[in-house]
């Protein structure tokens, strides 16, 4: 853990107080100069890589974190948009990896025998730019559809949070079932290439990194201006009181759509960008079970913070990679202890902790427990 | 037509799985608002309990009659424990209990594994049940089938007469519509909320036995079915029997109709967006409870 130093941003808006107004840009400061400087230069090539992956995780922990910490919808499927994302790059960078060989087709396909000709489907994807694109509309076009239909019947609570998460098991199943255009059980596996660089090379390893730590800050710093928007306060008291906002004459679903929107295009972007750094995207990495294990991360560091939320993620995801082939049992019992004692006795994450023991001024707190989706 | 009605009597029998399992959570989830994740476990556990039973009781036919009401204890007291343990102190936050009790159900898979060994293990049913009856037009039914089938019609009767007749279904019924009015005239609501938790998870248990006819008992059988039990439950209405017995048999038939037509994969995607579809028609499910809360 390399970041464990940076402060939680204050993250209720303006006591426009001096010290609060260096303290945010000073954090992201410090988290930038970690990310982007210290952990480069003091981490080996095979470790850095590690530490991309987890910071794909904590990109969809700060979606995670403003649909369900401010918005209180427990998303249980955003696997499915992590998928779509990395799906869609991968479709990309098989059609490059294939063409660069001088084949049409990649090469599960010439193996399951599927026939000489390209799916329509993945025609388009031969673009570079359409498949960037789709990293991120696709996901969200699904989580507008969805959260459309289900936000304006107001279709709330637990019922969202079952529907999102059988999303996620229909398309990990459809995925599985799909074996000659989609991989399969198998996924897309063995990436050589990212738009012309050779991934193998560890420089080139080295700038996936870079590129997915600047995403990261990126969405942080777009996602800490959401919170402390006007639209981020709404979003708060429809977490809170979601009948009350209604009566002062706002629509509540298009505030909750547009956080689930949001919270998909970041996991989507996330998938896109695990795709390079890890080499493969497969369905076993989109089920029902990572996408509980994305808001873990998030539940444990704490939902409505931010940063506790990325950290968390982070760190659960480096406990799971670490632990898990040393003690693979125990590790399974630390992680559903985990998730009960932070979940169940600590709402508020790790990142109240300090809240909880300190007793915060009340203006600074945050209320964590978000319950009315 | 005969493959139809073959793949509709399939349909018929996974929706009596589905409403053995969605029996106890439409009860849970009903009454207290909670959504229990660690449900799927009960199931499992009541799957080893027949393992365990039919390890000592030689006899399949005997072994699987005992089995019916130990699971349903084994599981019953699960989950009563689980609801003494956690469930009770996160009744105001639903949808933090779901999360919790998926870190409870981690643990006993894991729980399974280390006791049981992590590949499946089987059970042999009785000669009885092996059999098929064919009832003539080219349709046979399987005995195990039809066992289940009887099983979840006798566990329905079972539960519409607890909840219709006795004094426990009246406090029952009186929580489930107005907790606090209930509270205010002297029911010991934990109480009946624990009673409850101990039926539904006995429930799963004696649904984790029906599973052993027809599939391996695994540590992670329980994650297979949560889903759509959880969907029979949602679309049903919740805290619905009615709507869970509707709903369990058309979405069995629904989904085995669908598979035998195109592939599993496919009907599993056609069956989601029929329930995104239906609820856009009745949000609150097939049927509900009228109150004048405003959740």
């Amino acid at each position: 853990m390399t970041t464990t130093t940076t402060t939680p941003a204050p993250v209720s808006p303006p006591p426009v107080s001096r010290p609060a107004r260096f303290k945010v840009p000073g954090a992201f400061l410090l988290g930038a100069v970690l990310l982007l400087g210290v952990a480069p230069l003091a981490l080996s090539d095979f470790r850095l890589n590690l530490l991309a992956k987890y910071l794909c995780y904590a990109i969809v922990a700060v979606g995670v974190s403003l649909a369900w910490g401010r918005g209180g919808l427990l998303v249980l499927g955003q696997g499915v948009f992590f998928g779509l994302g990395g799906y869609a790059m991968a479709m990309h960078l098989k059609l490059a990896d294939a063409a660069a060989t001088g084949q049409t087709l990649p090469d599960f396909m010439q193996l399951y025998g599927t026939g000489d000709t390209l799916p329509w489907w993945w025609q388009p994807f031969a673009n570079p730019l359409f498949a960037l694109a789709m990293t991120v509309l696709l996901p969200m076009a699904v989580a507008a559809l969805l959260g459309f239909l289900v936000f304006r019947r107001r279709v709330k609570g637990a019922y969202f949070a079952i529907l999102s998460q059988a999303l996620a098991a229909a398309l990990s199943i459809w995925l599985v079932g799909q074996q000659a255009t989609t991989g399969g059980t198998n996924g897309l596996t063995d990436i050589q290439g990212f738009f012309g660089y050779d991934l193998n090379d560890p420089v080139n390893q080295r700038m996936v990194y870079f590129v997915i730590a600047a995403v990261l800050l990126l969405l942080m710093a777009a996602a800490r201006q959401l919170f402390v928007s006007r639209y981020g306060e709404l979003l708060i008291a429809v977490r809170d009181s979601e009948e009350r906002v209604r009566f002062l004459g706002y629509d509540p679903a298009n505030v909750k759509l547009v956080a689930y929107v949001v919270a998909a295009g970041m996991a989507g972007l996330a998938g896109a960008l695990f795709v390079p750094a890890v080499g493969i995207i497969s369905p076993a990495l989109i089920g029902i079970v990572p996408s509980i294990g994305f808001v873990i991360g998030a539940a444990v560091g704490g939902r409505a913070s931010l940063v506790g939320a990325v950290l968390g993620a982070i760190a659960v995801a480096w406990a799971q990679s670490t632990l898990s082939d040393a003690f693979p049992a125990a590790w399974t019992y630390l992680q559903g202890l985990l998730f009960v004692l932070a979940v169940g006795f600590l709402p508020g994450g790790l990142a109240s902790l300090g809240a909880v023991l300190r007793r915060r001024r009340p203006r600074n707190r945050t209320t964590a427990t978000g319950e009315t989706a | 037509m005969t493959v139809v009605l073959n793949q509709s009597f399939t349909g018929i029998s996974i929706g009596a799985v589905l409403l053995l399992i969605a029996l106890g959570l439409t009860l849970t989830f009903g009454q207290m608002g909670v959504i229990n994740m660690a449900h799927g476990e009960f199931i499992m556990a009541g799957a080893y309990t027949t393992y365990v039973l039919q390890k000592s009781i030689s006899s399949a036919g005997v072994s699987l009659l005992v089995a019916l009401p130990v699971a349903f204890l084994v599981a019953g007291a699960m989950g009563v424990l689980l609801e003494w343990l956690l469930i009770r102190r996160l009744y105001t936050r639903p949808l933090d209990t779901l999360l919790v009790t998926w870190g409870v159900s981690l643990m006993l898979q894991q729980l399974a594994r280390d006791i049981f060994g992590a590949p499946n293990v089987q059970t042999a049913a009785p000669n009885l049940l092996t059999e098929n009856i064919s009832v003539g037009g080219g349709i046979t039914l399987a005995n195990n089938r039809l066992f289940i089938l009887g099983l979840a019609l006798l566990c329905v009767l079972g539960l519409t007469v607890v909840l219709r007749l006795t004094p426990l279904g009246r406090r029952i019924r009186a929580v489930v519509q107005n907790r606090d009015l209930a509270e205010v005239s002297g029911i010991s609501t934990g109480r009946v909320d624990r009673t409850t938790f101990f039926i539904g998870s006995g429930l799963a248990g004696v649904a984790g036995v029906a599973l052993t006819l027809v599939g391996p008992i695994g540590p992670t059988m329980g994650t297979n079915y949560i889903v759509d039990a959880f969907l029979v439950v949602v679309v049903g209405g919740i805290g619905q029997l009615k709507g869970s017995v509707i709903t369990a048999f058309v979405l069995g038939v629904l989904q085995s109709v669908l598979e035998y037509s195109t592939t599993v994969s496919v009907a599993k995607v056609v069956v989601l967006v029929a329930i995104v579809a239906f609820l856009q028609w009745r949000p609150q499910g097939l049927y509900t409870l009228r109150t004048r809360s405003l959740a």
